[in-house]
């Protein structure tokens, strides 16, 4: 019976990989949920400093950072956050899909492009793509640190304060819940002007040292801050995703396996009346 | 309670602390700097060291930073903290790290494994034979 052999090894085979993927199903959930932990305690500090520069920016008018300054667009940069691996659906590809749309934007208004990679996804797809990278940054782990994001952020702080880039995005996925990810661009350089801004009563801090070095100190820690939680929230976004394809691995793989069976059954069926009837026919014939 | 303070310590990794204080010792980069409820609206750079914070007569907490910055307002005070050392030498070495990497990666293309590519190379080999596969069935 080699066809019943057959299939018996290929929903051994498809078994196996089962077992792989509910492993990868659970171990997603458990990291996810340290991830979206992390996401939330790392909130408050970008919160408090978009506040204290709101602050500032209402109290010290005639101080205007150049993180504040919106000019005129000649080239732009853009910091993509992906993941390093895959195997969780289309969560890379569609955030890469969202970045091109968002390129290609400034691209047709001849405005160039600058390109900082977090994730060994992006650094695949954007050598392959062609595009100026400058700078890039791999292996974070699921527990990446800010310090591990510094260099990066600052290639392009210094960027922006020497004029080479006129903005700067940042592209990364959006934790909507565990089911959906959402890819989305955000403006992080200059500063979109907040509504808080606004205030009736006019004040000012003591400064020390002075304003201008705290109010660029600041905006550099904040634009730091921004760019973690997004790699954090990305870090979410991918277990989340993770979870999902492979628990969707899972059920196809039950499909499978419960139609293989069938085919299975049938063939080892048709055998045995196979050979019952070829038994009685040849005693029929003595 | 109207003789404390509310007091956040944050960092960009995780909140530290909060809760009411009665007062709190930072250290900024002009000396100590000793924060009481009412205090008027400061904001200050901190040298790396410790924060006290009283939270009674008896109760004190201390945290250690690595710099950051303080801000103080009538109502309360906020701590944003550097969990790493932060110093414009370091930074710039970082940076100069990123940007080599981003080089690096874009000179080594044949070097270092490139998996997407292999992968292409991996699907056209197996559908080759596959066709042949099916080619020899059909002899």
């Amino acid at each position: 019976m080699p066809a019943t052999k057959e299939i018996r090894t290929q929903i051994k085979s498809i078994g196996n990989t089962q077992k792989i993927t509910k492993a990868m199903e659970m171990v997603a959930a458990s990291k996810m949920r340290r991830a979206q932990e992390r996401m939330l305690t790392s909130r408050p500090y970008a919160e408090r400093i978009r506040a204290v520069i709101g602050h500032l920016a209402h109290a010290r008018p005639e101080y205007e950072p150049v993180y504040l300054r919106t000019r005129a667009a000649y080239r732009v940069g853009f910091i993509i956050v992906s993941s390093d691996r895959g195997l969780c659906g289309g969560l890379n590809h569609n955030l890469f899909k969202r970045a091109i749309e968002a390129m290609s934007s400034w691209q047709q208004k001849n405005v160039e492009i600058d390109l900082c990679l977090i994730g060994q996804k992006a650094e695949s797809f954007f050598k392959r793509l062609g595009g100026s990278i400058v700078g890039n940054v791999t292996h974070l782990g699921d527990a990446p640190q800010i310090i591990d994001l510094i260099g990066t952020v600052k290639v392009m702080l210094d960027a922006y304060a020497e004029g080479r880039i006129d903005r700067l995005f940042i592209v990364s996925n959006k934790l909507i819940n565990t089911m959906t990810q959402q890819p989305q661009v955000q403006q992080l350089l200059p500063f979109p002007p907040a509504e808080e801004m606004a205030r009736a009563y006019q004040w000012d801090y003591l400064y020390e040292p002075d304003p201008q070095y705290l109010l660029d100190l600041l905006s550099k820690r904040y634009v730091e801050a921004q760019v973690y939680q997004s790699v954090v929230e990305n870090i979410a976004c991918e277990q989340a995703a993770r979870m999902v394809a492979m628990k969707a691995a899972s059920d196809n793989a039950d499909g499978l396996i419960s139609e293989l069976k069938l085919i299975y059954n049938k063939a080892r069926q048709a055998a045995i009346t196979q050979e019952l009837s070829e038994i009685i026919s040849g005693a029929a014939a003595v | 309670m109207s003789n404390t303070i509310k007091v956040d310590i944050v960092s960009a990794e995780k909140e530290l602390f909060s809760g009411q204080a009665i007062s709190v010792v930072a250290t900024a980069v002009g000396g100590e700097l000793g924060i009481l409820p009412k205090h008027t609206p400061l904001l200050a750079e901190l040298k790396p060291g410790e924060i006290r914070v009283n939270i009674s007569e008896t109760q004190t907490e201390i945290f250690y930073i690595s710099g950051g910055m303080l801000e103080v307002q009538p109502d309360g005070v906020t701590v944003l903290a550097d969990t790493a050392l932060r110093a414009d030498d370091i930074d710039e070495a970082a940076a100069i790290q990123a940007k080599q990497r981003a080089e690096q990666m874009l000179h080594e293309q044949h070097t270092d494994f490139d998996y997407a590519k292999a992968r292409a190379e991996l699907a056209v080999a197996a559908a080759q034979l596959h066709a042949i596969q099916k080619l020899r069935e059909r002899r």
